[in-house]
């Protein structure tokens, strides 16, 4: 009844110096409900314990186990092997730094990130604890939190063109971040403050609108209307800007 | 070998940790917090259904505030909490969630007009309020008496999470992601700081820190079955245990969830059973109306979860390639609710299980959820046993959960206790002159780099790691899980003494390089038995029953004997069981022993006692 799958895994120990990448490949007997997070523990349980792939969550929340998966970046804690062929190939995200075989170095290249967008609300209102919270509409709050949905998995990054020809780019996530900020009444910074973040080849005017990064993110935030609404917005921005000279 | 210093260091990122953190770099001290994995990935960021504080704006709080919340989590507790500590929370949450959304959180907010909502599978009606419109919305939770929990649709931890990891990007709070703290530097009174792995090449580093807090959140994953992330491992309560100076507090209380689905244990909310799910066994029957004729499937989890272990006990769970388990049933609900209300349990089934629920059953068994025992402090958050060490969150004992906690009321501790600790963190840093003892911190590297070597070169043995560990889960899982006895528990201990006897002589299988995954784990192992045998022990030798600690052969709650909490030391290395210590639960009570109103309600009274 049950498959064997065949899995070709990368394999790279950067620590190691007889270690050279090659794929290696597992066979592993395929059970009811198996998802990539249970086959993989299971070769590193049974065959090789020296493998090394995130997972934290794996409940498709945390964003910790990115991977290519047979050619796609994708979460594997929530892809089944029963969608997938016989045979699965599974490579570590491009663009991100390798730590060793599936696992990649997401943390630092995001919290570079938050450091160029300044990630957090600047206001020059102090805290009141004696007060009642200040009045938000419910709307703003709701779409505020479509767009914080990102759980920073990479996929986005792996897969957009530019992100890979240049390493400055900041990528579908960053400029999702900046947009979140934009569309929060309590941030009170001007589409000048934003345009002298983003508004550059390494940020919206990079991006060559292919979309790759919408169709794998997994939390199906909507990229590509994030992005056209800051490319809108940052070139009024530049040209009032010319004007303003 | 790289030292890095600062006043403060925190082991962990998650919602508590960093919490504390932005509390002490607003003082002007220097922070740095560790984590396994980038903060943003904490567990704190799972939680979904919200956290509490008493705001009331509700229409449905209404009459809310910090006593009613105060009285809900000490019932909660089932009496084992520290009243102080629960009052300081209570009083202190609203302000939180307030800061909260001045930092950015975009809670949900009160929409004046009416609106339906369901209860028990009916639909109701409820008109909000004009006058407080766009001020921070509650929604219903289990165990409280108002609408209470403070949310951001279905993520709040996430929310709040991100907010809170911004918040330590403004303010200069570093997070040093993929490092692992392995040991705890100190000189038998005072703490200095940890060493710590880089899980980016297999290093050691040291940090050298005035202050030191423990907040690594729990550890569920001693368990085989738990709703926890994979890091929720207990490595940084083994490093405390490990300095025999510090107790642990209630690790007996661990509470199950009942609908984990298989084989993954990932949640799905109570939320199902609340709008009319059904439990069904291995024949597609229901059981829980027999074994609870008036609340069946809504009955408390706890008590569900008995019920489901029982009845599988008795032969009637579903045999799998996973273990057993039983069904959850919300397909009479249809297609509109389960895609509308229920939406994410409808994607975790879709997505992790490739069910369908609108047509088919969904796998589930009751699984671990939450540790409230951990690391021991006072109300200050000052661990026992170590100067200069505090914890706090779900690692921590501050002890406002007891015997069991409320949903909401963890994701509300960790900011608050985060801020209230802070606080007093930077105080005790403003008068704090530290010496370093560098004669200690090298012999504690060279400590554990012989560890390491000697996993590495099998010098102990050649125990499989995962083999090991795979044994102590088993062994917890059979006699301390929901039900306990003393035979189980007496069975327990012995496994899991044998165990410890196998965890000393594990041996690594490969090279051990770099960041090597059999390494990390072999490096906690026996810490790890040594937690669980904390569990088992204080489990066997608290002959009661109390919140989420059912003894089947002392079903009482006994409050003439123990209205107590349990202190579990390591105090020799070569030690095959802990050493408990007994404390008062509390010493200031505001609301004296009495009925819960739900569970069991055989009392022995403390009255009794008179003499
Ligand atoms: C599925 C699920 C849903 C939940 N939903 C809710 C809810 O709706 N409401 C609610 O109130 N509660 C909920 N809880 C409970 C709540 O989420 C947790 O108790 C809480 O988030 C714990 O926060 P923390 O800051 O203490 O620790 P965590 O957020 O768990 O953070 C722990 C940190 O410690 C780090 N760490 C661990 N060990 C080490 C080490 N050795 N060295 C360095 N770093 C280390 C980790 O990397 C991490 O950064 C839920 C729990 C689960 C499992
Ligand atoms: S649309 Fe822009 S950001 Fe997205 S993948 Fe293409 S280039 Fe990258
Ligand atoms: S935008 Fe989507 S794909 Fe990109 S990091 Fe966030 S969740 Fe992942
Ligand atoms: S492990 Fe968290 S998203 Fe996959």
């Amino acid at each position: 009844m049950s498959r064997l799958l065949k899995l070709n895994i990368f394999r790279y120990n950067p620590e190691d110096e007889q270690s050279a990448p090659h794929m290696q490949e597992f066979v592993l007997e395929e059970t009811d409900s198996m998802t990539l997070f249970i086959a993989l523990n299971r070769v590193r349980e049974e065959q090789d314990p020296s493998l090394q792939f995130d997972f934290c969550c794996r409940a498709g929340i945390c964003g910790s186990c990115g991977m290519v998966i047979n050619g796609r970046p994708g979460l594997a804690c929530h892809t089944k092997t029963r969608d997938l062929p016989g045979e699965i190939t599974l490579l570590p995200l491009p663009v991100f730094k390798l730590v060793g075989d599936l696992s990649v170095d997401t943390g630092t290249w995001f919290r570079e990130m938050y450091t160029k967008t300044e990630s957090w609300i600047h206001t020059n209102k102090v805290f009141d604890p004696t007060a009642l919270e200040e009045r938000m509409d419910n709307k703003d709050a709701v779409a505020i939190y479509e767009l914080e949905r990102c759980v920073e998995c990479g996929c986005c990054i792996s897969a957009c063109g530019t992100a890979r020809l240049r390493e400055d780019f900041m990528g579908a996530a960053a400029l999702n971040r900046v947009a979140r900020f934009l569309i929060d009444p309590r941030d009170q910074r001007t589409d000048r403050d934003y345009y002298d973040i983003i508004g550059n080849d390494m940020g919206i005017f990079g991006c060559m609108g292919l979309l790759a990064c919408e169709d794998v993110c997994p939390k199906h935030l909507p990229l590509q209307n994030q992005l056209g609404f800051l490319r809108r917005k940052m070139g009024i921005t530049s040209i009032k800007r010319l004007f303003s000279k | 070998m790289q030292t890095i210093y600062t006043d403060f260091l925190v082991v962990g990122a998650g919602l508590a940790g960093e919490r504390a953190a932005v509390e002490t770099a607003e003082a002007g001290f220097s922070a740095i917090c560790l984590s396994l994995v980038p903060a943003r990935r904490s567990h704190s960021s799972a939680a979904q259904g919200g956290m509490q504080a008493s705001l009331g704006n509700s229409v449905m709080g209404e009459g809310d505030g910090p006593d009613v919340h105060f009285a809900d989590t000490v019932k909660g507790s089932d009496w084992g909490c520290d009243q102080e500590v629960a009052r300081l929370f209570a009083d202190t949450a609203p302000i939180e969630m307030r800061r909260l959304a001045h930092w950015g959180v975009p809670w949900n907010r009160v929409v004046p007009g009416k609106s339906i909502y369901y209860k028990g599978g009916k639909q109701f009606e409820k008109v909000e309020a004009a006058e407080k419109e766009g001020l921070i919305m509650a929604r219903s939770f289990g165990g409280t008496a108002k609408w209470r929990t403070c949310y951001t649709s279905d993520g709040t931890g996430h929310a709040v999470m991100c907010t809170m990891d911004n918040r330590c990007a403004e303010k200069g709070v570093e997070v040093h992601d993929k490092t692992e703290a392995i040991a705890l530097l100190q000189d038998g009174e005072a703490c200095f700081g940890v060493v710590a792995r880089c899980l980016r090449t297999g290093e050691l580093r040291v940090y050298l820190s005035k202050a030191t807090m423990i907040a690594a959140g729990g550890f569920g994953r001693i368990y085989p079955n738990t709703t926890n992330a994979v890091i929720c491992d207990g490595g940084a309560h083994a490093m405390c245990v490990a300095t025999g100076l510090v107790p642990m507090g209630n690790m007996e209380a661990v509470q199950f969830h009942p609908t984990g689905i298989v084989p993954t244990d990932i949640l799905v909310t109570e939320g199902c059973r609340g709008d009319g799910g059904t439990l069904l066994d291995v024949d597609e029957k229901r059981f829980m109306n027999i074994y609870e004729p008036e609340k069946a499937e809504l009955a408390s989890r706890d008590v569900v979860s008995r019920w489901m272990t029982h009845h599988m006990r008795e032969g009637h769970g579903v045999k799998s390639p996973y273990g057993e388990h039983l069904w959850l049933d919300i397909r009479h609900l249809g297609r509109e609710h389960i895609t509308g209300k229920l939406r994410e349990v409808y994607e975790i089934c879709t997505s992790f299980l490739g069910v369908d629920p609108i047509h088919q059953l969904i796998p589930v068994r009751p699984t671990q959820h939450y540790s409230m025992g951990g690391v021991r402090t006072n109300k200050d958050g000052a661990a026992y046993g170590l100067k200069g060490l505090f914890a706090a969150g779900e690692a921590a004992c501050w002890d406002m959960h007891g015997f069991n906690r409320l949903g909401g009321n963890s994701l509300a501790e960790t900011v608050v206790a985060g801020g209230i600790i802070g606080r007093r963190i930077a105080e005790f840093l403003e008068g704090c002159e530290t010496e370093f003892k560098t004669g200690l911190t090298n012999d504690e590297v060279k400590r554990q780099q012989a560890r390491i070597d000697a996993l590495i070169s099998g010098r102990d043995g050649s125990e499989n790691v995962y083999k090991v560990r795979a044994a102590m889960q088993d062994a917890l899982h059979k006699g301390a899980n929901i039900f306990r006895t003393q035979e189980g528990l007496e069975k327990c201990v012995a496994d899991l003494q044998e165990a410890l006897i196998r965890a000393k002589k594990v041996g690594l299988r490969s090279n051990g390089k770099g960041v090597n995954p059999e390494l990390t784990a072999a490096l906690k192992l026996e810490g790890q038995v040594r937690l669980a045998l904390m569990v088992a022990y204080g489990a066997l030798m608290r002959t009661e029953s109390r919140g989420s600690h059912n003894r089947e052969d002392f079903p009482a709650r006994n409050d003439r004997d123990w209205l107590t909490r349990t202190l579990a030391y390591w105090k020799k290395p070569e030690d095959t069981l802990p050493t408990l210590e007994y404390e008062p639960s509390t010493t200031v009570v505001e609301i004296p022993p009495g009925d819960r109103g739900y569970g069991h309600a055989e009392i022995i009274s403390a009255d009794d006692k008179k003499e």
